[in-house]
């Protein structure tokens, strides 16, 4: 009876468990406030109470999360790396955006049967790559996602990667599972749709984040100006 | 006695079971068929599945149950990756509604995101674009209702009545498939609405926006008359999954597992 009851309840919890993960993702880095300067007489310095600045005399202000967190060094709320979701590279690993972390990132979703508007996305990507010196790739990853996840098998990707010359370090292809895709696009406020088995129609959207996931300058359109793009990744790779 | 006991235990599961395969509690099922879209795949016929479909959205108090649950989703705790500043504006604290809120009023100011873990928490999911028009379609009468006028009438009469988001949910009548609300209360979040591309730039809509989609996304409707339909695609097209709205709430489905 006893054992039963063990049974039954090891089994009940399991399914709650599993069923849902209900573990909070929020950082606890509201313990430590941040204050800094408004005017920033003393550059980059802070101080961790609140008080006036000893050069403008100015109130102090709390310095907005996204540095508290540079601090802390943990995911900050805006961070991709919230996502949870598991992708396959064209190498055959199974990842989470999180793995990605700690160099900065330029994303863009594709498929690879495209013949449309694709092949010009990823020649943008390519001029993009071509314009950054070659000591700062160290610190990129210019990463491929595919909208087409069922087609887009990591041979696949592998073998796109290999014909279009983008088989080196700084270059991530990614399979997702369906529900995961459509989740990372509308973080990305990307639209897509499948228009026939083989042809989707989607936005044209090139994304930048730092090395904490977070977004930080999105290139819309294709063949469009990448001065502010490449600025954007040589200030983050500096 | 162990083994009477088991067997009880066994009994109740394969009951439990069963239950699992009929109808679930609180949702009826709909027979797919191929319909025709508003905006399709080349503006053809879509080829909708079984699927089992809430009967009424989401309520408010439902919604504090789940929050209760899944603490991330309480609104000091939400990350703003999936959520905007406007998520649950409506409730005075993490786990309780503001008092002028009733309990059986659909639940809105929720983002997609937490709309699609609320669904997947219960088992189920979103509906897709294609399933929910498709339920929606559907008249008291007749499964696809929409060459009536008056089943036009009818909705477009809704979408001039101000606040209805503050009523409860039942109060209009059922429709062919016995669900209630899908017209009358408050807009609903679709799997797939990011699918839209018709109004992703609405806002520079004088733009050739050629330049930031590829395919065909051009105005290939093909009811120009189901002037309803045209609104609820041009919400889907103006939405982001983080925002929150108060006339935007949702339900959800289940796929009808293949039969054994």
């Amino acid at each position: 009876m006893k054992h039963l009851k063990i049974i039954f309840s090891v089994l009940v919890m399991t399914i709650a468990f599993t069923a849902c993960n209900s573990k909070t993702s929020k950082n606890t880095s509201e313990a430590l406030a941040v204050y800094q300067c408004p005017m920033q007489c003393e550059g980059a310095k802070t101080y961790s109470e609140a008080g006036s600045c000893p050069v403008c005399n100015m109130d102090l202000k709390p310095v907005e999360k996204a540095s508290k967190v540079l601090e802390t060094n943990e995911i900050s709320e805006a961070s991709i790396f919230n996502l949870t979701s598991k992708w396959n590279t064209e190498e055959g690993e199974v990842i989470q955006l999180k793995d990605l972390k700690g160099k900065t990132l330029v994303m863009v979703m594709i498929y690879t049967s495209c013949k449309a508007a694709c092949p010009r996305l990823v020649a943008d990507m390519r001029n993009i790559e071509a314009e950054i010196p070659k000591e700062n790739l160290k610190d990129l990853n210019f990463v491929l996602i595919s909208i087409d996840p069922e087609t887009d098998t990591p041979e696949r990707l592998k073998a796109f990667a290999i014909e279009n010359l983008m088989d080196d370090e700084q270059w991530t292809f990614l399979q997702g599972t369906e529900s995961g895709v459509r989740e990372f696009a509308n973080v990305l406020a990307m639209k897509y749709k499948q228009i026939s088995p083989i042809d989707f129609s989607h936005s044209n959207i090139i994304s930048v984040f730092n090395t904490k996931g977070e977004l930080i300058h999105q290139q819309e359109g294709l063949g469009v100006n990448n001065k502010d793009t490449v600025d954007t990744i040589l200030e983050l790779t500096q | 006695m162990i083994k009477s006991q088991a067997f009880r235990i066994l009994f109740v599961l394969l009951v439990f079971q069963t239950m699992l395969y009929a109808q679930s509690e609180g949702m009826v099922s709909i027979k797919g068929s191929r319909y025709l879209p508003l905006y399709g795949r080349d503006s053809t016929v879509v080829a909708v599945k079984d699927f089992e479909m809430d009967v009424y959205p989401v309520t408010n108090s439902e919604y504090v149950d789940f929050i209760k649950k899944y603490p991330k989703w309480q609104k000091s705790n939400v990350i703003s990756l999936f959520a905007d500043k406007g998520y649950l504006v409506n409730w005075k604290s993490d786990t309780e509604l503001k008092d002028s809120e009733k309990p059986n009023s659909p639940v809105t100011y929720v983002s997609w995101f937490a709309a699609k873990d609320y669904c997947e928490c219960q088992g189920k999911r979103l509906p897709t674009i294609d399933e929910w028009e498709y339920a929606a379609m559907a008249d008291k009468t007749t499964k696809d209702a929409r060459v009536k006028p008056e089943y036009n009438a009818e909705i477009l009469a809704w979408y001039e009545a101000p606040r209805t988001n503050e009523n409860t949910i039942g109060l209009h009548p059922e429709n062919f498939w016995g669900v209630h609300d899908l017209h009358g209360l408050v807009w609903e979040w679709t799997l797939d609405f990011n699918s839209v591309l018709i109004s992703g730039e609405s806002r520079k809509d004088v733009d050739k926006d050629n330049n930031l989609f590829c395919g065909s996304a051009a105005v290939n409707a093909t009811d120009l008359m189901n002037y309803a339909a045209f609104m609820r695609y041009a919400i889907r097209g103006s939405l982001k999954a983080k925002y929150s709205m108060k006339n935007l709430g949702f339900r959800c489905v289940k796929d009808i597992p293949n039969e054994f």
